[in-house]
């Protein structure tokens, strides 16, 4: 493989009609970071996006013919990165934004099965937009919807500005239902640090580090630095007033052993569960302590793709406990408990 | 075989090295002239005298070009299709007029262009008319008929026969998947794809009978007819892989000839013109030439860094262009 500090990042932006995909689209071009990038977008001329550097796409999914059921990539996408790779030297990042009602899904598969694009590309990051006052309605009728949030890296819980705190507290314990890993942010029209949502090596394993969900975190505050009339900071730094719910069909399960896993064991266990129910695990990710290994293992997967490799050695006085996250849609978490604890070494 | 470029014999000193500035897309021989595609706007002629001519045909990158000799046809993210001929005279010969990306294009026999941008085939006669077909999906190649009367369209699902100046409906040939670059066999019977798996799918066309050819282990960017007609020499695997199209059964229950084995990946092939020589451009950007019969090798490029992009013969087969994904470009004399 070739040095993936050389390859153009790519960020994948979603969110359902009318969350403000484009308006975080336009701030991340408008402001003033030096930077150049190619913004593959859909139903091209039809928004007002200004930018030297625009690829119409018509998110042409395409299924494999390998077998897997699950295994859809961009076509148009794999056409575009190619032809764009001829102006190499005019663009430092790609930013792809899909339609409203797109499965992130097959975009980075993309990354994972065509070689072409892993080589010169890699998947940064899937920054979901979500409507604060829409987003609850959505997740109910829009199956799209909650992919986005299930696939999501970053998550911008926009327009907070339209709903009130309980409201928005609300929409949030629901994303956190789905997706409790994704990193989250409250915007009003999509302000947000760009480092907040650019070059987040999402997919990158050297990154993969703390793997907690991300709720634990006192992470309660806007994003943004005026407006703060609506709020009451006065109560909300307590989570215990947090409601959390279980979304019924998307779920995340976590899995740790402060045992270290037998190799023989957690690899089949690991590339046989991702086989039989890759369709509805959306991604996967985890840490692992291998029996006799002084270095850590980190993966990462999108449905039945997984990539994985030995990061570094563990660090003397860090504690070998191995994390295993997986989100996805009616997961059997017995089985797969019961399969996670089979995995740990017997000495 | 990492000693492969030590114990074979070697052209290289009769390489002129041409410093293209730029990745090279394609490249092409009109009259003496070797004419490189570059990524972006340019066509850069260069003659015998290594004299240079630079030629902006588009405003942005050059996302095809194909040649029949007498000028090279180039497509480009500016929505237009141009043609320049050997003089370096550009004409402008269509426009998408919502600036869509074209991206392929093809020439026929009687000068007639085809070319492809969003779901949707065109095709400009010699007197100007343009015609066009809607497409299931963007089209992954096109090519013309040995005799011209049709344009085959490669996308996904399968491959589109259109006769432009008949009524008839299109002809679909289905095979699940996603086809890429498309060929006609130079006798006409056979249509050959790429696909986005390492494989390549064919059909014979009286009966429409499938064939696969597969055993790559990369997709395959790169296909060519052999002098004779007969073998498709391809690239996509760590050597050179010909598959047998002389009996009336093409490959189908035959295995291809593998010639040139390399530690690398083939990513370009071009089939001299009078002789069973094919030139072969590996990721590492290693050239050779093997002859068909024997599998002898001649070294006409060390290895580097970058995977060759373009490769082409003169038309009397006397000189070898070629060109790198990173603009290190050359041509070797073989006079």
């Amino acid at each position: 493989m070739p040095d993936t500090n050389e390859k153009i990042p790519v960020t994948v932006l979603t969110g359902y009609l009318g969350a403000g995909k484009t308006t975080l689209l336009n701030r991340i071009l408008s402001e003033p970071h030096g930077k150049r990038y190619a913004v593959i977008v859909n139903e091209f001329g039809e928004i007002g996006i200004d930018n030297d550097l625009i690829v119409g796409a018509d998110e042409e999914v395409f299924e494999m013919n390998n077998g897997c059921i699950c295994c859809t990539v961009r076509g148009d996408l794999i056409r575009i990165i190619d032809g764009l790779m001829r102006r190499k030297g005019k663009f430092d990042a790609i930013i792809v934004e899909t339609t409203g009602l797109a499965d992130p899904a097959p975009v980075a598969q993309t990354f994972f099965v065509d070689e072409n694009v892993g080589n010169k590309t890699k998947l940064d990051a899937v920054v979901t937009v979500a409507d604060a006052k829409w987003l609850r309605d959505r997740l109910k009728d829009a199956p799209e919807a909650k992919n986005q949030i299930a696939f999501a890296d970053v998550i911008l819980i926009n327009k907070t500005d339209l709903v009130t705190d309980a409201e928005l507290r609300e929409t949030e314990a629901r994303i956190r239902g789905i997706n409790p890993y994704a990193k989250l942010h409250r915007t009003q029209r999509a302000q947000i640090p760009l480092n907040e949502v650019l070059d987040r090596k999402a997919f990158d394993l050297e990154r993969i580090l703390d793997i907690e969900p991300a709720f634990l975190e006192a992470d309660d505050h806007d994003d943004h630095d005026h407006d703060h009339h609506h709020h009451d900071h006065g109560r909300s730094h307590s989570h215990g007033g947090l409601k959390h719910y279980h979304d019924e069909e998307m779920q995340s399960i976590s899995l740790s052993s402060d045992q270290p896993l037998d190799p023989d064991k957690f690899f089949p266990f690991i590339q046989n569960l991702t086989q039989a129910e890759g369709p509805n695990i959306l991604r996967c990710k985890g840490i692992v302590a291998l029996k006799d290994d002084p270095q850590r293992f980190v993966f990462q997967g999108v449905h039945m793709m997984l990539d994985g490799d030995h990061q570094r050695e563990w660090r003397a006085d860090e504690k070998r406990q191995s994390r295993v996250v997986f989100i996805g849609r009616n997961l059997p978490e017995e089985k797969i408990r019961k399969g996670f604890e089979s995995t740990v070494a017997t000495y | 075989m990492s000693d492969t470029q030590n114990s074979i014999p070697s052209i290289t000193d009769r390489v002129k090295p041409i410093a293209a500035g730029a990745p090279v897309v394609a490249v092409h021989f009109l009259k003496d002239r070797a004419v490189f595609a570059l990524g972006e706007e340019t066509l850069l002629f260069v003659a015998a005298d290594r004299s240079v001519q630079r030629v902006q045909v588009h405003a942005g990158g050059i996302l095809a070009a194909v040649s029949d000799g007498r000028r090279i046809v180039t497509s480009g993210d500016d929505g237009k299709v141009v043609a320049t001929d050997a003089a370096g005279d550009a004409e402008t010969l269509a426009i998408d007029p919502k600036h869509r990306w074209i991206d392929r294009v093809a020439l026929g026999p009687d000068g007639a262009v085809a070319w492809s941008a969003g779901k949707q085939a065109f095709v400009r006669n010699a007197k100007g008319e343009v015609k066009s077909v809607d497409l299931p999906s963007n089209a992954g190649g096109l090519a013309f008929s040995p005799k011209g009367l049709r344009v085959a369209i490669a996308h996904y699902g399968g491959a589109t026969l259109w006769f432009p100046n008949a009524q008839a409906t299109p002809e679909t040939f289905a095979w699940k998947g996603s086809h890429l670059d498309v060929m006609f066999s130079p006798d006409g019977r056979f249509l050959v794809t790429s696909m986005q798996e390492p494989m390549l799918h064919g059909w014979r066309l009286a009966d429409a009978k499938d064939m696969r050819m597969s055993g790559y282990s990369g997709k395959v960017r790169s296909m060519a007819w052999t002098a004779d007609g007969k073998g498709l020499a391809t690239s996509g695997s760590e050597q050179l892989i010909i598959w047998p199209f002389g009996s009336k059964d093409g490959p189908m229950g035959k295995q291809p000839r593998m010639l040139a084995p390399y530690s690398k990946r083939a990513v370009a092939v071009a089939c001299h013109p009078k002789q069973e020589i094919v030139a072969v451009g590996f990721e590492d950007g290693l050239i050779m030439l093997c002859r068909i019969d024997d599998g002898a090798e001649i070294l006409a490029k060390k290895p580097d860094a970058a995977p060759v992009s373009a490769l082409a013969w003169s038309a009397n087969g006397a000189r070898l262009a070629f060109g790198t994904e990173d603009g290190e470009a050359g041509i070797a004399d073989l006079a």
